[in-house]
């Protein structure tokens, strides 16, 4: 029968495809390989897996919740649909002349990115709307049936359709919309007013136009995924976590893609957010680290710290601006070019580099022996003792010392002329600088010091390199939570339901129009509280407000939280108020004598999760887990140093254990250095603490 | 226990790391919308002897040695008797500093244990430095706003009263301006208090050593790099409009072993108007084109600068003397790469680019009510906008993105909800690549108007009107830039003009050009441009021999 409270998450990634599922035992996961021609098949395997190793049915399932890569893949790879994009006349090219610069400064052989539709399926019609939704030029109907046509008959699969202030005034788009639909009934459209009605026109009409090109694979593939899961017997519903941490239908889903483009690291994000709340924990460092890449995330109160645009796709080794910049909600997220494949080399100065090359899982690092010659960062943590050969991935993955060794002494160390070791340390310490580094510009850039945060590591590297970080960092306390190799998934099961909406509404705060916010606030809460209840149904919700502003003048806006409320003239003083609360923040001062700007508005609604049972911190126990001598490099002392082994099975709560020591299990290993000691917790978390003095 | 080679390099990544902070916190603090949007601004650690160990990399070349240079200059005028822990010193001094009076550079002494051992410094545009206002129609530096002499803005912790005042006194926006002097001085305390940081983590109390593997390690690497340009001795010069004259730029490379040397006797004199520069900006901008072509990987500090050695003779349009009009010097600084590279490819044929445009076109729009007793507020727009860059020995030219310099463009949707313009174009110019193997980027057509009740005045400073970016290696010349109005009436492409309301203003931005014999492009490249509307089908046929 079904049971509405047995819930399963599904996360496709890159090389496996994880399952949880939720049930009155606790939690039963699964990890299979990504099937990449039938996703769905995967998903079945590992739902029947779970589920088994649950002892449940499958029929009884109550909800999939699922994530998936394939809309940022689809964008990568360029496998999308034969697209035309209709621009206003005058604007035909704004998606390839970008931002008008270059972003490696020093490369004259820089190649820009290609637009996602080339020149010669960018169509435009005579017509412009002003910046306050005033028809400059109106749109001849004539016009538009004769491109509408043309369109129609040149075999395109997808249109996007982005004019200029349509976020404004989206009469014209509707025009186009329903010229086009005259002429072609089934070519599926999408609207810069309806998928970003945002202020700037690169951001959202790449965003529309990305949102057009996967909408047709993805409609497909979501239609064949839920008859498969009927066909298996699973008829409950389907829901998709998207960028920004909530859930939708899968009906939504398939109409705006581009709000799934992040949803596997957001999920990651609410992971850690959960545990963030259970062990109430205010200011969190989410620390996520795989083969190829290490994402940070800010997550304060227990909500993963969110954004409005984005950047997709980057073409240039990670470089902030070498891809596609979108404005869809999305849980922001710092992601550099390190993690366990990232290999080292030497620059022309002869200097080591890590990453953000990356030997991936093929050919893999030298260690794992299948024909990888450069070495690692694996094969540094291998030699430096903080992996063991003999017990990696639960012995499933042989690691050859001596590959390593080669690897380490024919690319660094002898061309350096260091000893081997020093190489060794010298890979890792590179790796874990550069993390430190991404984590403190992110924070600066938030305006908060990292030190008052907590970090929560998860992910198949991120435990080997968290403690060390944390001294780099000046973080006095890092947990590592159970289920970290399968954290999207889980947290997927965490997420609630939710949709943001947004308006680009242009407004001096001192000629501030509170009827025109209300209506505006009004429409924005209707559409979102219509998609939140096509799948939470009856549950409460709650909403979020922010107001997008700066000093007139300034090119960039800030986010503002504001209380949800209608408006009057009379809140000209608290809106400012709240203004300068947040400038204050980030920037640490005002500006006295200038007017303020509110340029776009977001609103949240969400259902309301429910309480989480705190984790009280557990107390010592006094008792001590069973532990064998095992050696390792220690950064901070730049030596080898004694230390325990412990199996992360035996670290009961309360079960401490002095650094330095290295926690085992099948997944990863947590190394504690000489500077940290763990304790075990009662949800099976690990407590990193800096010892006194 | 004494640092090692891998503690060495780690400090460098992190120092790296810590000048980017520097910068990062600079950009988000400071007004002036150059700054913010553009990223004109330089943020660098120097040792204390002055020399420059790391530095920002930021969205303006022009800063690159100019600022490097500057801290010599603060160390020698205040004086090593007179540096006190809690001191912050400026200028603006265009010789001294980065070549025009918008750019306060800020300089803050870095102690430890009470001993002197280095500088931070910081440089960046503010908005305005009162005088005409920024444009090239002064006739003296003196016209263009206030001159801040080295000197302090704060001595032990104390900031100058005195200096306030006057700055408050002489500049139209004085909280923006004098907030962005406390914005520099911020941003090197933030650098400072990271620097101690990682100091302590290491246990080292000074930089010496790590000032002297960083700068060795790079000079080696720079010069290493430039022994493997083919000796010799390598002319090039290149005509560009000027502002009241027609300039010729003139360089003399010469590459012996690890040393080159670039001179620029042969070169114009100066102007009665202010597009002179100042040597440091010329040094600045034919180092970055050298560096770029040569040793781009090296970063940048005194040890990978000192070995381009770069002079132009002082009276030149290159080298002006005081008390010369620098305002507005990027015109001219930008085009001195295309020229340095212009010599630089009889040495090493197949590395560098074809000319491009070079010289950003940027407008600064002053909309006024077209009648004056409307009420209607004044409202300023400024707009950065970029032609196409020269076609590369093996790729196709950029279109309508910046080089030299590292700037970004508006978004049109705001800069309309800034100013009371229309903006009816804003897209890729056809036809102005410059044919070639490889063709050149294109460049871009901008067509504004005054909205209803305003007329607007913007201040033409656009080069490549009359001479081309020409092409390289067979290839052919970038399309000429225009200035006109939409109906056709042709607009000076210098000085302070007033489109009324009803016009349209249209800017026809030049195209790079091209590189090698357009008949040997690739077919299916012509074919496609063709398609795209990239070229025309008269260009296919007569400049490609295209016919299909």
């Amino acid at each position: 029968m079904v049971d509405r409270s047995l819930r399963v998450g599904v996360d496709i990634g890159g090389t496996f495809t994880d399952v949880a599922l939720e049930h009155a035992g606790g939690l039963a996961t699964a990890k299979v390989l990504t099937d990449y021609a039938e996703p769905e098949r995967a998903i079945l395997d590992g739902i029947a897996r779970a589920a088994a190793s649950a002892g449940v049915a499958v029929e009884d399932i109550g909800q999939v919740i699922h994530g998936t890569t394939l809309v940022t893949n689809a964008l990568i790879e360029r496998r999308g649909a034969k697209l035309a994009f209709i621009t206003t006349e005058g604007f035909r090219d704004v998606i390839e002349m970008r931002s008008e610069n270059r972003f490696e400064q020093y490369d004259l052989n820089l190649e820009l990115p290609k637009p996602l539709v080339p020149r010669k399926d960018r169509f435009t019609v005579a017509e412009r709307v002003g910046h306050d939704g005033e028809v400059l030029l109106a749109l001849d109907p004539e016009e538009a049936e004769a491109l509408a046509l043309r369109i129609a008959s040149a075999g395109y699969e997808a249109v996007a359709i982005g004019f200029l202030h349509a976020y404004a005034n989206d009469g014209h788009e509707q025009l186009m919309e329903a010229a086009l639909r005259r002429h072609a009934p089934d070519l599926s459209i999408s609207l810069s007013s309806v998928v970003s009605p945002q202020m700037r026109e690169l951001p959202r009409f790449n965003t529309v136009i990305a949102n057009a090109y996967v909408r047709p694979q993805v409609a497909v593939y979501l239609s064949r995924l839920v008859a498969r899961l009927r066909d298996a017997g699973i008829g409950a519903p389907v829901f998709m976590l998207h960028s920004g941490g909530g859930l939708i239908s899968v009906e939504t889903a398939a109409e705006q893609p581009v709000r799934l483009l992040e949803s596997g690291p957001a999920g990651g994000a609410i992971f850690a957010a959960d545990f963030a709340r259970m062990h109430g924990l205010e200011k969190v460092l989410s620390f996520d680290m795989g083969g190829t890449t290490a994402k940070i995330c800010l997550i304060e109160g227990g909500e993963p710290k969110t954004a409005n645009t984005f950047e997709v796709a980057r073409t240039y080794r990670f470089k902030k601006g070498s891809g596609m910049v979108v404005s869809t909600p999305v849980v922001e997220m710092v992601e550099i070019g390190a993690g366990g494949g990232s290999i080292a080399s030497i620059d022309a100065m002869g200097r080591i580099q890590v990453g953000p090359r990356s030997a991936a899982s093929e050919p893999g690092p030298a260690c794992y022996q299948r024909g990888g010659e450069e070495p690692t960062v694996t094969d540094a943590n291998l030699l430096l003792g903080r992996l063991d050969p003999d017990n990696f991935a639960g012995g499933a993955i042989p690691l050859s010392t001596a590959s390593a060794t080669a690897a380490v002494d024919s690319r660094l160390a002898t061309p350096l002329d260091l000893p081997g070791g020093d190489a060794a340390f010298g890979i890792t310490e590179m790796v874990d600088e550069n993390m430190a580094n991404a984590a403190r510009v992110h924070t600066v850039e938030n305006g908060r010091d990292i030190e008052h945060f907590t970090m929560i590591a998860f992910g198949g590297g991120a435990p080997l390199h968290a403690c060390r970080l944390c001294e780099k960092l000046g973080i006095d306390a890092l947990l590592v939570p159970p289920g970290a190799g399968v954290g999207s998934a889980i947290g997927f099961l965490k997420a609630p339901f939710s949709y943001e909406a947004t308006k680009g509404l242009f407004q001096r705060l001192d000629a501030f129009d509170a009827d025109a916010v209300n209506a505006a606030l009004e429409a924005l809460e209707g559409e979102a509280t219509t998609f939140v209840k096509a799948g939470a149904r009856d549950a409460a919700t709650a909403t979020r407000l922010t107001a997008f502003m700066r000093y007139s003048g300034q090119g960039w806006e800030i986010p503002v939280p504001l209380e949800h409320r209608r408006f009057t003239a009379a809140d000209i003083a608290p809106i400012t108020d709240a203004f300068e609360a947040a400038y204050r923040t980030l920037f640490g001062r005002t500006i006295d004598g200038l007017s303020i700007e509110i340029t776009n508005w977001s609103l949240v609604v969400g259902s309301v999760l429910p309480p989480v049972a705190e984790v009280g911190r557990s107390p010592e126990a006094g008792t001590e887990a069973p532990w064998r001598k095992r050696s390792f490099y220690d950064a901070a002392q730049r030596k080898d140093v004694e230390a325990r082994e412990v199996e992360r099975s035996a670290m009961a709560p309360g079960v401490v254990v002095e650094g330095p020591a290295v926690i085992v299990e099948d997944e990863t290993s947590t190394i504690v250095t000489a500077a940290f000691r763990a304790i075990g917790q009662s949800d099976g978390s690990l407590l990193l603490t800096r010892k006194e003095g | 226990m004494a640092p090692t080679s891998i503690d060495y390099q780690i400090m460098w990544n992190r120092l790296i790391a810590v000048v980017e902070e520097q910068a990062t916190t600079l950009i988000r603090t400071a007004f002036s919308t150059s700054v913010r949007e553009a990223g004109d601004l330089s943020a660098g650690l120097f040792d204390r002897r002055g020399r420059m160990i790391a530095q920002a990399v930021t969205g303006t070349p022009g800063h690159v040695n100019a600022m490097a240079e500057s801290v010599t200059h603060f160390a020698r005028e205040i004086g090593a008797q007179n540096i006190f822990e809690g001191d912050v010193f400026i200028t603006n001094d265009p010789w001294l500093g980065t070549g025009h009076l918008h750019d306060f550079t800020v300089v803050t002494p870095v102690f430890r244990g009470g001993l002197h051992i280095g500088f931070f410094a910081c440089t960046a545009h503010v908005v305005d430095i009162g005088g005409r206002g920024f444009g090239p129609d002064g006739n003296e530096v003196y016209e263009e706003g206030l001159l801040v002499p080295i000197m302090k803005f704060a001595e032990r912790g104390t900031v100058s009263d005195v200096l306030l005042r006057i700055v408050r006194a002489n500049v139209r926006e004085p909280d923006q301006v004098v907030g962005d002097m406390y914005s520099l001085a911020a941003c090197n305390e933030i650098g400072d208090r990271r620097l101690q940081t990682m100091l302590d983590e290491f246990g080292i109390d000074d930089l010496d050593g790590l000032s002297d593997f960083i700068i060795e390690t790079s000079r080696k690497a720079t010069h290493a790099a430039i022994a493997s340009v083919p000796a010799g001795t390598y002319r090039n010069t290149m005509d560009v409009d000027g502002y009241d004259a027609p300039v010729t730029m003139a360089v003399t490379l010469t590459v012996e072993g690890d040393r080159l040397k670039a001179d620029f006797a042969g070169t114009s004199g100066m102007s009665r108007f202010g597009v002179n520069v100042p040597e440091v900006y010329t040094r600045a901008y034919a180092c970055y084109g050298l560096k770029c072509a040569i040793a781009p990987r090296v970063p940048n500090n005194t040890g990978s600068l000192e070995p381009f050695e770069i002079t132009a003779p002082e009276g030149s349009i290159l080298a002006a003397k005081r008390p010369a009009p620098v305002s507005v010097r990027h015109v001219l600084g930008h085009l001195v790469p295309d020229v340095v590279l212009g010599a630089l490819h009889q040495a090493m044929p197949d590395t560098v680019p074809a000319e491009g445009a070079s010289a950003l076109w940027n407008i600064q729009i002053s909309a006024r009510p077209s009648d004056p007793d409307s009420g209607l507020p004044n409202r300023e727009v400024l707009m950065f906008n970029s032609g196409g860059t020269g076609a590369r020995p093996c790729a196709d030219g950029l279109s309508a993105t910046a080089f030299p310099s590292g700037v970004s463009t508006m978004s049109m949707e705001a800069t309309e909800h800034v100013g009371p313009i229309t903006v009816w174009r804003k897209d890729l110019r056809e036809g102005s690549g410059g044919a070639g193997a490889l063709r050149g980027g294109l460049g871009q057509t901008i067509e504004i108007e005054p909205r209803a009740d305003y007329d607007f005045w913007f201040n033409a400073m656009f080069d490549r009107v009359k001479n081309a970016a020409r092409g390289r290696a067979g290839g052919g010349p970038g399309g000429a830039g225009r200035v006109e109005l939409a109906d056709g009436t042709p607009l000076n492409a210098k000085g302070r003009q007033l489109v009324r309301n009803g016009k349209r203003l249209r800017l026809s931005l030049p195209g790079g050009g091209g590189y090698g014999d357009p008949k040997r492009r690739d077919r299916a490249r012509v074919a496609a441009d063709l398609e795209a509307g990239m070229i025309t089908p008269e260009q296919a046929k007569v400049d490609y021999g295209y016919d299909d």
